[in-house]
């Protein structure tokens, strides 16, 4: 509709017609509404990541700063002149296996509250940790030269002592704590030895070793025996498996295995694979294959997944070159689903590390001092090893208990990375 | 009823398919079709969808095999075997029978493996160097040779739908069938890259006994000497290209020729 001019003037169009629908007033509040429902999502989206990020960061923040502490120990410094010692020796009577205790019965433990005493004074020689001697035996076995010369030990403190240096204990503790470190013998220092033994029964002397290893070996077990499982039953099941009722139903079943409690799993441990091996109570083995069970589903249901969500085209086109059906599946199939499995693998480990409640059942939880030597040798694992620590009277162990977390939770993060490396490094676009 | 053209018979068949009939669970997708392929010329299968011309393409090399809820009935001959008899294996028939399909899918691997995986798999080529040359000898012959040449080692996804259409035409050829079946080959692809499909069609049709899917008229006109007018699970018209579009017998073949449907 144009408008004609007349003379000059204008004249305009006859009255414009009805607006279209959606250029009325309400159209344009409605459009405002969605743009702020929009906005509004995004924020309470941005909120909850806020939040959950600063949960992960206070958790993490107060375990370190509570860990630290962990990681450190009070110990007495104590100067030995070996000469003056009075043990004999030499270079392949201290390389000996048995040289340690050939030192205690010769009385090097006496020797060192002796040298303690000397230097430190009775009560703070008292103070000595009743193992301290063991490090003196460690320097000794190692280096047998040192023999002829001098060397300053720094022996652990008792847990009184080290608590009195915390500022808790006695009156008379407190004081000897203060004397002795203004004297510069006695302070907190870095136990590297912290991450090379095991449990005992002071808090000054505990060490992680043995329950990481237990861990690393128990972890080995359970990935040797879940994922060949695992991945092999996801194949089987999505490629070969009629599909029926009995399909369905072993389906069914693995989906519910997955949600089973694992306390239950703990019990078919202790109930089937603890009394077909008595004698391997408390193994990594038996822990393993314990929660290899657990794991498995996870494994299965993930690598399903995984296997679904290969294309029908790759599939089909590798049928059509006349690839057999278990050349489709190991050249085509499996390389291209391998990442989503070996997600599916991490999550299901990472849940078997965290586990205590089966492991309780299958005597875990006993005190281990000395690290496993194999699967079939007693162990303890991280997790277990926190329970047991938190569960102590004595004041020392709250701090090795934060660093015990932090040693599994590194422990985690590696073995998250390796499997984020992994995926990367197999994972293919299509 | 079919209507087929004199002198379609052949005695020289390459594939020759009796009464089959498709069933997808218990509806029957195509209807009692027989036909003689000829090694010698492009054959088009066209229709408006859903008219079985892919399920009965499907049917050659036995990729209904792999979809559960399909039965094939009837009888079907390469050279005069019975491909669903015991001396027939299937492995064997599709390396005989090669498919180019619908969406290009090449494998995720470099250009020179997506080549490679058939004669390896079938160990027709036991050497490296046997290997390069069938690698060359294939991707020329797809006419891509010029293009990949010196990108052998990428990967077969990252290069252009055409060309990987072509790939995926050149991994066929490289365990030197006898029959290649195209399912619909260009039509995800653009113009330019449909054209080089059928100038490729063109050149390897003498060599390769060929079998096309289209739903493109124009392009059966262009590529193929015997079409074959499927609708509704039925083979309505078979006979040389140029009869079935210019002097069809069949009403509803001329009425689809003519676009009154499809």
């Amino acid at each position: 509709m144009s408008s004609i001019p007349v003379g000059d003037t204008i004249v305009p169009a006859a009255a414009a017609q009805p607006l279209g629908p959606t250029r009325t007033d309400a159209f344009e509040k409605r459009l405002a509404k969605r743009y702020r429902d929009e906005r509004n999502f995004r924020l309470l989206g941005l909120g909850a990541v806020t939040f959950s990020v600063a949960v992960l960061v206070f958790l993490l923040g107060n375990m370190l700063i509570n860990g630290i502490g962990g990681f450190q120990r009070a110990e007495l410094e104590v100067n030995i002149d070996f000469a003056a010692l009075g043990v004999e020796g030499d270079a392949t009577s201290l390389s000996a296996p048995t040289a340690v205790q050939t030192l205690e019965m010769q009385g090097l433990p006496d020797a060192v509250t002796a040298i303690a005493e000397e230097q430190l004074g009775k009560d703070a020689a008292a103070q000595i940790s009743p193992e301290g001697w063991r490090d003196v035996a460690a320097a000794l076995t190692s280096d047998p030269s040192l023999l002829t010369s001098k060397k300053v030990f720094h022996i652990a403190a008792s847990s009184e002592l080290a608590s009195a240096l915390q500022g808790e204990g006695s009156p008379e503790m407190l004081a000897l704590a203060k004397k002795l470190s203004d004297q510069g013998k006695l302070a907190r220092n870095w136990d590297w030895g912290f991450l090379s033994r095991s449990d005992a029964t002071s808090p000054q002397a505990v060490g992680i070793w043995g329950a990481l290893k237990g861990s690393m070996l128990t972890m080995l077990v359970t990935l040797v025996l879940a994922f060949p499982v695992g991945v092999l039953s996801a194949l089987y099941l999505e490629e070969y498996a009629p599909r029926g009722r009995w399909t369905d139903i072993i389906e069914v079943s693995i989906s519910n295995l997955a949600a089973v409690p694992s306390i239950i799993f703990g019990l078919l441990g202790l109930s089937i694979f603890l009394a077909a091996f008595p004698d391997l109570r408390s193994a990594p083995l038996i822990g393993g294959m314990t929660l290899a069970l657990m794991t498995m589903p996870v494994i299965v249901i993930t690598g399903r997944n995984a296997i679904k969500a290969v294309p029908p085209s790759i599939r089909d086109g590798a049928l059509a070159i006349g690839a057999s059906p278990v050349q489709v599946v190991f050249h085509h199939v499996l390389p291209l689903a391998l990442p989503g499995m070996l997600t599916g693998t991490i999550i299901g480990m990472a849940r078997a590390l965290g586990e205590t409640a089966p492991l309780l059942l299958i005597g875990m939880r006993a005190f281990v001092a000395t690290p496993p030597d194999g699967f079939t040798s007693p162990a303890t694992v991280l997790p277990m090893q926190i329970f047991l620590w938190s569960d102590e009277v004595d004041r020392g162990f709250v701090e090795r208990t934060s660093a015990a977390i932090i040693v599994l939770l590194v422990f985690l993060l590696a073995m998250n990375g390796l499997a984020i490396y992994l995926r990367n490094k197999f994972e293919k676009r299509w | 009823m079919t209507v087929i053209h004199p002198n379609m018979a052949d005695e020289t068949a390459k594939i020759r398919a009796r009464d089959v009939c498709v069933f997808y669970g218990e509806k029957k997708a195509i209807d009692n079709v027989s036909i003689d392929i000829s090694p010698n010329y492009v054959t088009a299968f066209i229709g408006p969808s859903g008219c079985g011309k892919s399920t009965f393409l499907r049917c050659f090399n036995r990729m209904n095999d792999t979809i559960g809820a399909a039965k094939v009935t009837g009888l079907i001959e390469l050279d005069g075997e019975d491909i669903h008899g015991n001396r027939m294996d299937v492995v064997q028939l599709r390396a005989r029978v090669g498919m180019v399909f619908q969406k290009p899918n090449p494998f995720p691997k470099s250009i020179y493996e997506n080549i490679a995986y058939g004669p390896k798999i079938h160990g027709l080529a036991e050497k490296k160097a046997d290997l390069d040359v069938v690698v060359e000898r294939s991707l020329t012959r797809a006419g891509l040779w010029d293009e990949v040449k010196d990108r052998l080692e990428d990967s077969g996804t990252a290069l252009s739908g055409g060309q990987q259409q072509r790939l995926c035409i050149a991994r066929a050829i490289a365990v030197d069938p006898e029959v290649i079946l195209m399912d619909e080959p260009a039509s995800a692809l653009d113009p330019i890259a449909t054209a080089k499909i059928e100038e490729l069609i063109d050149d390897l049709s003498g060599r390769y006994a060929i079998v096309i899917v289209t739903h493109s008229m124009q392009q059966a006109a262009r590529v193929s000497q015997r079409t074959a007018f499927f609708h509704l699970g039925k083979m309505v018209e078979y006979g040389p290209t140029s009869e079935i579009f210019t002097n069809p017998i069949e009403e509803r073949t001329k009425d689809y020729i003519t676009g009154r449907y499809g």
